[in-house]
């Protein structure tokens, strides 16, 4: 009986007041529109900066003259240990195509086959692959490198490139979080201060409602009730629209940008449903709240 | 009930004569309804509202706070509606001392106190019915309650006509009667009207004070505060002057102007003020 009645002020206040409710409606549909667009993005992005990751190796070039058994108890040793995630083996023969398919006419020249037998090995993280190496191949004293087998002829880990790897996505990475913290932060202030506005429009209609004797929270329902109808209103035209621009514009380019169509990114259900929590969430919180001054009467 | 639509003033002060009636007889009890002891109110930054002052109102009575702009009047209303505390002294309203009723109990509290304010304080996005409504839909009424109380009280202000407008489309002197309905449509035992007839013409004032006074026959207390000389004279109830928010004056059926000066006496306050 009571919700009915609260629900009946708050609808008369939205009809009386469209300006400020058509605002606060407003800045929480921009805002999700902005954060539905760059949610996925940022994981899209990370996800990538990821991939790049993962693809860096460290590469075991074996002894010519290396038997069989010997070849298996470097693997052996390989897989031991902790840090390594999967090991490779690439024979003279597998190395020879690949990199003469890379490198035609410079192979036709050489003839034969120069290239030695090699594992290439993925590390867990790659920011372990220099333990790998140094547990392969330990630096002396002398500052040159031995190896701990006497069939492993060189270990390399492609230095530069892995470096370059590493920091470029570390950047990036950052770079993303820091921009979602500041975006989530601007949209939780712009939502809050339309409401703002719209209830310092109305303060003296809630100073009278105290002098006639409304409690607190009679006051304050109504207000709640409109924030909540309105952010969910501006959350499913939100919702909608991020449908709409995801079946026209990104799904048609999905197959041809890696970008887009990387795995790690949060299904649409899923963040229409966070992106519909936060926006009724904040526009609850943000009236109540604000309200809190107005009520000191 | 037809008598009403004829003229609403008169079936209301027909039917609070007979409610009345037996207590002209024989003299009201002293009943305190405010009771303030040595009360003090001091601003933020040194101003005072009121200071050391004692009063008493008893149940029934219709009173007059009159003084100048800055006297005190409004402190004295707020300090009674509990939207500010005294900074020293004792206020009892109804026997409950105001310092007794915490935070959360104050909507309640202000449920038996009807206020009138100078600028009406009607609530704009709500019609004239609505405004009326919302004070008992405050306490919690049942629709079927304020579906017949709100047009029976619309009716006693002459407001019938009126419903569903909104403040903005009626006149000032109507605003006040809606204010003034809104403000007894609860039948609250104290109503405090803080100068009502401020914004109103001479005429339109007559019409506000005959109806606060009718009220005031039904049993409800009220206290108006006001510098409406005129209105004060023609009525002759009690007077409690402030000065600088002293009580220097508490006189029954009294004038505006302390000690009811005749020509000659006032002739020589003016020529005192030729002489300085």
């Amino acid at each position: 009986m009571k919700l009915g009645f609260f629900l009946k002020e708050s609808m008369r206040s939205m009809k009386r007041n469209p300006i400020p409710s058509f605002a606060a409606m407003a800045s929480v549909l921009v805002t999700l529109l902005v954060l539905g667009v760059f949610i996925p993005v940022v994981q899209a992005t990370t996800g990538a900066a990821n991939d790049v990751r993962d693809k860096v190796a460290l590469e075991v070039y074996l002894k010519n003259d290396a038997t069989n058994k010997q070849v298996e108890h470097v693997r052996q040793l390989i897989t031991d240990n902790k840090d390594v995630q999967s090991v490779t083996y690439v024979s003279k023969e597998e190395a020879y195509k690949r990199e003469s398919k890379r490198n035609p006419e410079a192979y036709e020249l050489l003839g034969s086959n120069p290239l030695p037998d090699s594992f290439r090995i993925t590390p867990k993280d790659p920011d372990d692959i220099d333990a790998i190496r140094n547990a392969l191949a330990p630096t002396t004293p002398s500052g040159a490198r031995t190896v701990v087998d006497p069939a492993i002829d060189e270990v390399k880990n492609r230095k530069e490139e892995t470096d370059k790897i590493l920091t470029a996505t570390s950047v990036v990475k950052l770079a993303m979080v820091l921009l979602c913290g500041l975006l989530i932060v601007a949209s939780a202030l712009l939502v809050s201060n339309t409401i703002r506005l719209s209830l310092f429009s109305r303060r003296r209609e809630v100073e009278v409602m105290k002098l006639v004797g409304a409690t607190d929270w009679f006051i304050r329902w109504p207000f709640v009730l409109e924030a909540i109808i309105l952010g969910a209103i501006g959350g499913v035209l939100a919702i909608l629209m991020l449908l709409v621009g995801k079946i026209a514009f990104v799904d048609p380019l999905a197959s041809d940008f890696a970008l887009i169509s990387a795995p790690k990114t949060m299904s649409l259900p899923l963040l229409g449903l966070l992106l519909m929590i936060a926006a009724v969430a904040v526009s609850a919180l943000g009236s109540g709240l604000s309200l809190r001054r107005f009520l000191k009467v | 009930m037809s008598l009403y639509l004829v003229d609403p003033m008169a079936a209301l002060e027909q039917s609070s004569r007979a409610a009345a009636a037996p207590r002209r007889e024989r003299p009201a009890p002293h009943v305190p309804v405010v009771e303030l002891r040595h009360v003090t109110k001091r601003y933020e930054g040194g101003d005072v509202g009121l200071e050391d002052a004692t009063l008493t109102i008893s149940r029934g009575e219709f009173v007059f706070i009159v003084g100048h702009s800055g006297s005190g009047k409004s402190t004295l209303m707020r300090l009674l509606m509990k939207e500010t505390d005294p900074t020293d002294g004792i206020m009892r309203v109804a026997g409950r001392d105001l310092r007794d009723i915490g935070r959360r109990k104050v909507p309640y509290y202000r449920r038996n106190i009807g206020m009138v304010f100078q600028d009406f304080k009607l609530l704009p996005n709500r019609t004239v019915y609505d405004n009326v409504a919302y004070a008992l839909q405050v306490t919690g009424s049942s629709r079927k309650e304020i579906r017949t109380k709100v047009p029976d009280i619309l009716r006693l202000t002459g407001l019938s006509t009126k419903l569903h407008n909104y403040p903005d489309q009626l006149s000032g002197g109507e605003q006040q009667r809606v204010a003034i309905a809104r403000a007894f449509v609860n039948h609250p035992p104290l109503l405090l009207a803080d100068e009502p007839t401020g914004n109103l013409d001479p005429e339109t004032s007559i019409g506000i004070m005959q109806l606060l006074y009718r009220i005031n026959r039904t049993g409800s207390t009220v206290i108006v505060a006001t510098h409406d000389v005129a209105m004060v004279d023609k009525m002759r109830r009690r007077v409690i002057e402030l000065q600088r928010g002293r009580v220097v004056r508490d006189q029954a059926a009294a004038r505006y102007a302390g000690g009811e000066p005749n020509t000659a006496e006032l002739g020589a306050v003016l020529r005192e003020h030729l002489e300085d």
